[in-house]
């Protein structure tokens, strides 16, 4: 067996049989699947039936406020809002609507409640009120029902990429969303597992072990087989998150949740939530929520092209960056040093990460959008949130993305070749080192 | 070239940004010995030792291992204990022996049956599943000796390898590095503290200020240096021991240790202790009388004055 490889074999034996890892890797799904599990059934469960008393000063105008299946509405003709409230605790109503005289002047009601109502309960209520406020307006102003729904204008502005070829489509938010959340995995390995390089040259070089194995093999392969090691270590970490995870969650949604989510319940739940509903109309999509449709997301993502891209993005963007934490290790006596160089080599990536949740995803195809996607220390992160909205036709254009591909490899490359340089004179270094010094160390030619 | 040189450093000079390391060093180890590299601290010791490790390349000369310019296949045939001692704390001690051994090239099976000799002979067979910041500093001492041993190699280069051991382990050490010459390796022992290892060196070489400023074997060395001083031990009245002397045998000093009188004297113009003896046996009773071999410390101290005053005169 040839001494990289034992190294890798080490590297990364030592790291799964840790038992920090074994927690992390079940811990981490079982938090996300519990948490998964736990949203869906807080959100389906959460509405305990609503009791609402109404103190209504415009009476009888609100008198046609309509139950729902777990709002019930009474109205107190015969007290004001002092007494409804001094009564408040000895009675069952959950909450008080309190409907004031001047309500279409001042666009104001007030509930006032125990224990705080879910937001799909006061969104409910919010949009009765709002209507019953609208038919008394028209009414005021002498509008007819009528007149007003059909002059009322909900205008969308349909932003279409037409493409040299003819075809259109519809800038996808949820298709770059999906894609966020690749990059988003790749920048929280690429520094997870960055760190775990850095700390394991610093060990070996705070520990002293370091002399004692670079007589055994070369500087550059001792570095190489940690980076690959502890790059197998987060393959092996990812793909028991995601086993684990798809596994908790199965089981949840087979036991606990099986009464409780169902198609029918998530698509009332949307109904319900008008943000959601009001996006998934400007997609054109509805509630078209079943996996079988066409157009739901699930189906108009390319997975297998994100998910290739997503490795070779990640192994590219994890190369780069652990060969620069591997010098940033090797140019430190400890972590507390590392402080210094740790800022250069990780604030592309948490810039990286901020536009891709703010200016990127919202203009994928910007000349930001572009360049960050180009560049090997950002594109890792950014391209993964662009290439979501197809590669080639309608997508981004097969030249970038192989453009993007091709610097990321030389990128990487680069990094290793830098890093290599630093890495072999720094192991043997102690004491705090300068960025002067780190030049001249790339400047020596043998050792 | 001597046939038997396993080690032939020619002409090294290493320089750093801001001084020089080494200086055209030259030395010549012979097989089958135990050489001294000696010398103050940071007199360039472990930057000769980084580079006939190959963990360094010297900027100027070469160095020849059985003849051959030193080059990658070497590092299995050498083993090296570096000063700074350091093993990986968090792993377990056998585990961590067997892919060290494993990186110097042995075999699974091979490594694990020498560490197991080595174990039983060090009684430290129950260690094997303790991890390493569990040892104690002197018992993570052994098995650093261990691993550095276990692939049999031809040189061996310990530095400073008796400090962090106590005297029962020290000893034990020094013992199994006989042995090792014994069975036919040659040990560089690099130290700063030169009565530690002058009894067992044959050969040495002294580094002062990046330059090799002695070299030979302990014996020739110390006889080169000495001063033809002898230590006489008597009974008798110490007026009647002086006044025996004559002019070519100066009194240096003299003291009364028990019933003896000891007596330090210089004899000069090629007096021999025959002529010493003549002269003094008439007067006192003579129980003792050998030669003063000056310690490795005091040749080296002499010779670094020597080259202060070289220095000095040079300058002026």
């Amino acid at each position: 067996m040839s001494k990289i490889s034992l190294i890798i074999e080490r590297e990364y034996l030592s790291r799964v049989k840790k038992k920090s890892f074994i927690l992390i890797t079940v811990l981490g799904p079982l938090v996300i699947g519990l948490g998964l599990a736990a949203m869906v059934w807080l959100s389906v469960t959460e509405d305990v039936n609503h009791k609402i008393l109404i103190i209504d000063e415009k009476a009888p105008a609100f008198n046609n406020i309509q139950d729902t299946k777990n709002i019930k509405f009474n109205y107190a003709n015969d007290m004001d809002l002092q007494q409804s409230k001094e009564m408040f605790y000895e009675s069952d109503y959950t909450c008080i609507l309190y409907i004031p005289k001047n309500i279409e002047a001042g666009n104001i009601a007030m509930l006032y409640y125990k224990k705080q109502p879910s937001g799909t309960v006061i969104r409910g209520i919010e949009n009765q009120v709002e209507g019953v406020v609208e038919e008394l307006k028209l009414f005021q102003y002498k509008i007819d029902p009528e007149d007003f729904r059909a002059v009322k204008t909900n205008f969308t502005l349909n932003a279409v990429k037409y493409s040299e070829t003819g075809e259109e489509e519809k800038l996808d938010k949820w298709k770059t969303r999906i894609g966020l959340g690749f990059g988003i995995l790749i920048y929280m390995f690429i520094f997870m597992y960055g760190v775990q390089v850095m700390r394991g040259v610093i060990e070996e070089k705070s520990s002293k072990i370091v002399e004692v194995i670079i007589t055994s093999v070369r500087p550059f392969d001792l570095m190489m087989g940690k980076i690959i090691g502890v790059g197998l270590v987060s393959l092996t970490q990812f793909a028991l998150w995601i086993i684990l995870t798809l596994g908790i969650f199965g089981i949840a949604q087979a036991t606990v949740l099986k009464t409780y989510y169902s198609a029918d319940k998530i698509s009332e739940q949307i109904q319900t939530t008008p943000e959601i509903a009001q996006e998934m109309q400007e997609q054109g999509n509805g509630d078209k929520t079943g996996l079988l449709d066409p157009n739901n997301i699930i189906n108009r993502t390319n997975w297998p092209v994100m998910i290739a891209l997503f490795f070779f993005y990640f192994l590219g963007g994890y190369f780069l960056y652990g060969a620069l934490f591997a010098a940033v290790g090797a140019a430190v006596d400890n972590e507390t040093d590392s402080q210094q160089f740790m800022v250069p080599v990780t604030s592309p990536l948490i810039l990286a990460y901020f536009f891709a949740i703010t200016t990127i995803i919202q203009n994928p195809e910007g000349s930001i959008a572009f360049w960050l996607s180009i560049f090997p220390l950002t594109s890792p992160i950014i391209m993964l949130v662009r290439v979501a909205l197809g590669v080639g036709e309608g997508g981004i254009p097969i030249w970038e993305v192989a453009l993007s591909m091709g610097l990321l490899i030389l990128g990487s490359f680069a990094a290793v070749w830098f890093a290599a340089k630093i890495y072999r004179v720094g192991i043997l270094m102690s004491g705090k080192t300068s960025y002067k010094e780190l030049w001249k160390w790339l400047k020596y030619n043998n050792g | 070239m001597n046939p038997e040189t396993i080690l032939s450093i020619q002409g090294v000079t290493k320089r750093y940004a801001k001084h020089t390391a080494l200086e055209n060093i030259s030395i010549d180890i012979p097989k089958n010995t135990i050489f001294g590299l000696l010398g103050p601290n940071g007199a360039g010791k472990t930057s000769l030792i980084r580079i006939i490790n190959q963990i360094t390349a010297p900027d100027e000369g070469q160095i020849l291992f059985h003849g051959v310019p030193l080059n990658i296949s070497h590092e299995s045939r050498i083993g090296y204990l570096p000063e700074e001692r350091g093993l990986y704390k968090k792993m377990k001690v056998g585990e961590q022996a067997l892919y060290l051994a494993r990186l110097k090239g042995l075999s699974k099976q091979r490594a694990m049956e020498l560490l197991k000799f080595w174990f039983d002979k060090f009684e430290i067979t129950d260690w094997w599943d303790k991890k390493i910041e569990e040892l104690s500093k002197g018992m993570q001492q052994k098995v650093q000796f261990i691993v550095t041993v276990l692939h049999e190699p031809e040189l061996l280069i310990l530095d400073e390898p008796f400090s962090g051991f106590d005297p029962i382990n020290a000893t034990l050490i020094r013992d199994e590095i006989m042995r090792l010459k014994e069975n036919g390796a040659t040990i560089i022992l690099s130290t700063h503290n030169m009565s530690s290892v002058e009894e067992i060196c044959d050969d040495i070489a002294l580094i002062y200020k990046s330059r090799k400023i002695i070299e030979g074997s302990v014996k020739e060395v110390k006889e080169a240096r000495k001063e033809n001083i002898f230590n006489v031990s008597f009974i008798g009245d110490k007026v009647k021991f002086s006044q025996a002397l004559w002019i070519d045998a100066e009194l240096i000093e003299s003291k009364k240790v028990g019933n003896f009188e000891t007596a330090k004297v210089r004899l000069l113009n090629d007096k021999t202790p025959n002529d010493l003896l003549q002269a003094l046996l008439p007067h006192v009773e003579i129980h003792a009388l050998h030669e003063e071999i000056p310690s490795m410390n005091d040749v080296f101290i002499q010779r670094v004055n020597e080259i202060n005053n070289e220095t000095l005169e040079e300058v002026l």
